[in-house]
């Protein structure tokens, strides 16, 4: 006679390990770009900085300028702004997966969703790039 | 070509071991062969114990899914030659617990697709002799959703389905979608509460995996970050038209 | 003690049929509690592969008389008229029932449901979903059932006997692939839908699953089986795979050629060859007369040797790629995988494969087999509707037709007896005891199942095959009958408990023996040439003596014998089949 004990299922669940984002090619992307993040966040607050400096007067923005002029800053900057176009490309590209406009009853391909993205970011830059250049004359 | 080649498979017997581990079989290497057709040459003619699940051998069914090195896939989709000159590394599916050698349990997922409610919900139930006019453009809305064979590789990608066993998963959410956006069923608003939780569609932070690995090119991501947007502009309108909101 | 649960109904397999009427005894009874105890997850039963489509009256111009004509004439009178009146009449409801539960039906630009043209019928009534018309018809019903929580499911269960006692069928005993333990379920009644039987053959479109083990159940209690010599071979198969390239290919007007470009149908009373398809012609005539063309082409030296035998070849070219991208994008698919050929731009290779069993336990129109408490329905059963060639498109619709019939009818005789006895027990540990000794614990043994599987496979290619002879029937059920014996001699490489598939094997290939031995008992007894059963030596039909179903029953020392009973015929007096016209 067997046991009924004997008949409890048994499986093994193997346990994910901390380094699982390394790999596969894609899962490392994904967490750069979820990194990302944090480096967007930092350029607000250079940004708030710089705002908050701007109220100060001229004496006050010298010093801020003075601080940007530091190499981590500068580094930390160059690496930011690399950071913050990834963000801003992988979030364009991603933007039609979840925008499904159909027209003729044939769905728009994910490009016609994409460049109005990035043509709205051309536009916007170009105008804020004008406006700052034409300030410093 | 070479004609014999190697499979690196993955073992796991409940009864006496304490974890998988690997065992090397030698198999004919044949251009018309898939994994699968390796797998039974060993089963029929090496070692009748290797367990593993398969059915239709045509990708429809879904029982063959399995890690080929490293990748989830249909084994009776994966070509030998593909993999050669080997060795083929195969193991069962990444994030559920294995039963034996190549079996996992998914007794989890179809918990997961009865919470999606995956069935037409109306108000009112339409009499036999009426027909629901639905158009081809309309089936097109959902069609891409409803090719879902629950092969689970999704979930074998999914590294969200792997740190949080709570999450309901790409394929469970793509067939709730696959409803919501039919045109015969009312139901949005029933699959509304139960998906948008923490554990649902929120749980997705959209790798995107899920919709690489799919063999039928379902989308699972698409279909939550859709569903994401819906969810919010449901929301939204529930904050400016509390009542009624349809 | 062995783990006994108990339910109202117990239905064994979760494919097309099992699911509709796990939900039609769910709607009619709701107080009852359903029992699906399927080998597999349900949404990988065989249904799942199915692709063409399922008929059913819809257009104005058609009529359920025609319907019934079409199907009678293609079973070439064999089949039972008062079930296909039933049958024909409660097709398109079933279809609907479908719609309203969500099936993706391929639509008309105004949102009607659309049909299209098939083999053997003359009226274009075929519903379809693109070309993969079985897969969501399952994934349909299967995500359906889940709302009903009358419904309890045995996911991975392997029924290895049903329980038989006081001369009713009371539970079955099944085995837990999970954990090897026995699960004794006792029931009021019992559903068989486990589907046909086309892995007793090498060359099938069939799945792994499809092992006849309903079939085999019903024979060893007692149940006959009917006209098991009727095997359907598909005219268009993958070569080496076996893959199914659907029926609805040639539907949507593709063509059949041989080794020449000829369109070798018009030579064999199949009509003259039109650009466009033509009803119940040509590349749309009956599945039994296209393969046995496809033997006279080979005969005579016309079929195209391939790597894996001969072949002919079906060519979608002209259909353009918006038809065959909208259409059949799933052939594409299996196509482009499968033998790395775009049909767009090339033909594909193809050739006969077997595909379905006409034949099954024996039932009437309600799903009722003459073994008290025992149904069946599906592909397992045979009501007859198909007779001794089924067309295609009406096996999907006949899983929905007599597996509401057959829940129904259960329930209702379920709502009227007893609970069963706990005296069935001994049997239970009987055969708890069987599968110990004969299989786990064994440690001698020198018999292969692979080997045997093998040769069983060989008997029944030579035996059974699209043309057969009194000589290659001869001594073929003696042989079988061997095999089983031998079969006694298996040795298992795996003899632990948990998720044994070597165990579910050894178990499935006792059953593939016992059908097979019924089916070639059949064939060689029935001494004429009907539909898919063609003898050379016997080549006309012989309405005197066989116009009658051949019954084969399970003797005490466990051979088959086979029996005769009229077929029921109502208003379509037996007639020559024409087609080409």
């Amino acid at each position: 006679m067997i046991n009924p004990t004997e008949y409890v299922p048994k499986s093994f669940q193997p346990r994910v390990s901390t380094y699982w984002w390394l790999g596969r090619w894609a899962y490392a992307k994904f967490i750069l770009r979820e990194v990302s993040s944090l480096f967007v966040a930092w350029i607000v607050v250079v940004t708030l900085l710089q705002i908050r400096a701007l109220k100060g007067g001229p004496t006050e923005y010298a010093e801020f300028q003075a601080w940007l002029g530091n190499p981590w800053v500068v580094i930390l900057n160059i690496i930011s702004f690399f950071f913050v176009v990834f963000h801003a490309v992988t979030w364009f590209n991603l933007a039609p997966k979840a925008m499904v406009v159909r027209m003729q009853g044939k769905r728009l391909p994910g490009v016609a969703i994409a460049a109005p993205n990035y043509a709205a970011w051309l536009v916007v830059s170009s105008v804020v790039a004008w406006i700052v250049l034409r300030g410093l004359k | 070509m070479a004609n014999r080649i190697q499979l690196r498979v993955k073992r796991f017997h409940p009864e006496h071991d304490q974890e998988p581990w690997f065992e090397t079989y030698e198999v004919p290497l044949r251009k018309e062969w898939v994994v699968l057709d390796a797998l039974n040459y060993i089963k029929d003619h090496l070692d009748g114990s290797l367990t593993f699940r398969w059915s239709c051998r045509m990708g429809v069914c879904g029982s063959c899914g399995m890690e080929v090195n490293g990748v989830p896939k249909l084994t009776c989709a994966t070509f030998l030659t593909e993999c050669a000159p080997g060795p083929v590394r195969v193991e069962p599916l990444k994030n559920f617990p294995i039963l034996r050698d190549l079996v996992v349990d998914i007794s989890d997922f179809l918990v997961k697709l009865a919470k999606s409610k995956p069935w037409i919900i109306r108000k009112v139930e339409k009499p036999l002799e009426e027909e629901y006019f639905q158009t081809p453009e309309q089936v097109d809305e959902y069609k891409q959703f409803s090719m879902c064979i629950n092969c689970l590789l999704c979930y074998a990608a999914c590294p969200v389905y792997g740190l949080d066993p709570l999450f309901s998963g790409p394929a469970a959410i793509a067939l709730a979608q696959r409803y919501n956006m039919d045109s015969r069923d009312q139901g949005a608003s029933k699959r509304m509460d139960i998906l948008s939780q923490h554990d649902g569609i929120w749980g997705c932070t959209f790798v995107g995996e899920c919709t690489k690995v799919c063999p039928k090119h379902v989308d699972p991501a698409g279909a939550i970050q859709q569903y994401k947007l819906t969810s919010s502009i449901e929301w939204l309108k529930s904050l400016v038209l509390p009542r009624g909101a349809e | 003690m062995l783990d006994t649960s108990s339910h109202d109904i117990v239905l064994v397999g979760g494919g097309g049929a099992g699911l509709r009427a796990a939900i039609a005894i769910s709607e009619s009874a709701p107080n009852l509690n359903v029992a699906v105890v399927s080998k597999v997850y349900p949404m990988r039963s065989h249904t799942v592969a199915a692709e063409g489509g399922a008929a059913g009256v819809h257009l104005p111009e058609d009529s359920l008389d025609e319907h019934a004509y079409d199907t009678i004439s293609g079973g070439d009178w064999l089949c039972d008229q008062d079930a296909v009146e039933v049958f024909v009449k409660e097709a398109p409801l079933e279809l609907m029932r479908l719609e309203h539960w969500g099936c993706p039906w391929s639509r008309e630009p105004d949102g009607r449901v659309a049909v299209r043209p098939f083999g053997g019928m003359k009226k274009t009534r075929t519903w379809f979903a693109a070309d993969k018309t079985g897969f969501h018809l399952l994934h349909t019903l299967f995500q359906t059932s889940l709302k009903y929580s009358g419904i309890v499911r045995y996911d991975e269960y392997y029924v290895t006997k049903l329980l038989v006692d006081d001369d009713r069928v009371q539970g079955v005993v099944a085995l837990e692939l999970t954990t090897g333990k026995i699960q004794v379920i006792m029931a009021k009644a019992v559903i068989l839908c486990t589907g046909g039987c086309g892995r007793v053959f090498r060359f099938t479109t069939n799945a792994a699953i499809k092992t006849g083990d309903g079939m085999a159940l019903a024979y060893r209690a007692g149940a006959p089986l009917k006209d098991m010599e009727f095997v359907q071979y598909h005219p268009t198969g993958l070569p080496f795979t076996g893959i199914l390239i659907t029926e609805a290919a040639r539907a949507e007007g593709g063509f059949l050629k041989n080794k020449d470009g000829y369109r070798y149908l018009q030579d064999y009373n199949l009509g003259t060859p039109e650009p466009t398809p033509v009803l119940r012609t040509m590349e749309l005539g009956p599945r039994d007369r296209l393969s046995q063309a496809f033997v006279h082409e080979q005969t005579k030296g016309r079929t195209i040797l391939g790597p894996y035998g001969p072949v002919v070849n079906l060519d979608l070219r002209h259909l353009g790629e918006q038809t065959i991208k909208t259409k059949l994008p799933f052939v594409r698919e299996l196509c482009l995988l499968y033998e790395n050929i775009d049909p767009i731009t090339h033909m594909i290779p193809v050739r006969p494969v077997v595909h379905y069993m006409m034949g099954g336990v024996h039932t009437n129109l309600n799903g009722e087999t003459p073994l008290n408490g025992l149904y069946a329905a599906g592909e397992v059963a045979c009501v007859s509707i198909n007779g001794a060639n089924r067309l295609g498109s009406n096996s999907l619709p006949e899983l929905l037709v007599f597996g509401a019939r057959a829940g129904r009818a259960a329930a209702a005789y379920a709502s009227e007896q007893k609970p069963p006895g706990r005296h069935l027990m001994a049997q239970a540990l009987d055969e708890q005891a069987y599968l110990q000794d004969q299989f786990l614990k064994k440690t001698s043994g020198r018999e292969s199942i692979a080997v045997l599987r093998e040769e069983m496979q060989k008997i029944m290619e030579n035996c059974a095959g699209i043309y057969r002879s009194g000589e290659s029937l001869a001594g073929a059920a003696d042989k079988l009958f061997e095999l089983r014996e031998r079969f006694n001699d298996i040795r298992m490489d795996d003899s632990g408990h948990m998720f044994n598939t070597e165990l579910i094997s050894a178990l499935e290939l006792s059953c593939m023996l016992d059908v097979a031995e019924s089916m070639a008992q059949c064939a060689a007894q029935r001494t004429e040439s009907r539909g898919a059963h063609q003898r050379t030596d016997y080549p006309e039909r012989d309405d005197e003596k066989f116009l009658a179903h051949s019954l084969v029953y399970r003797d005490a020392d466990g051979r088959a014998r086979v029996e005769y009973t009229p077929v029921t015929i109502t208003r379509w007096a037996p007639a020559e089949r024409v087609y080409g016209k």
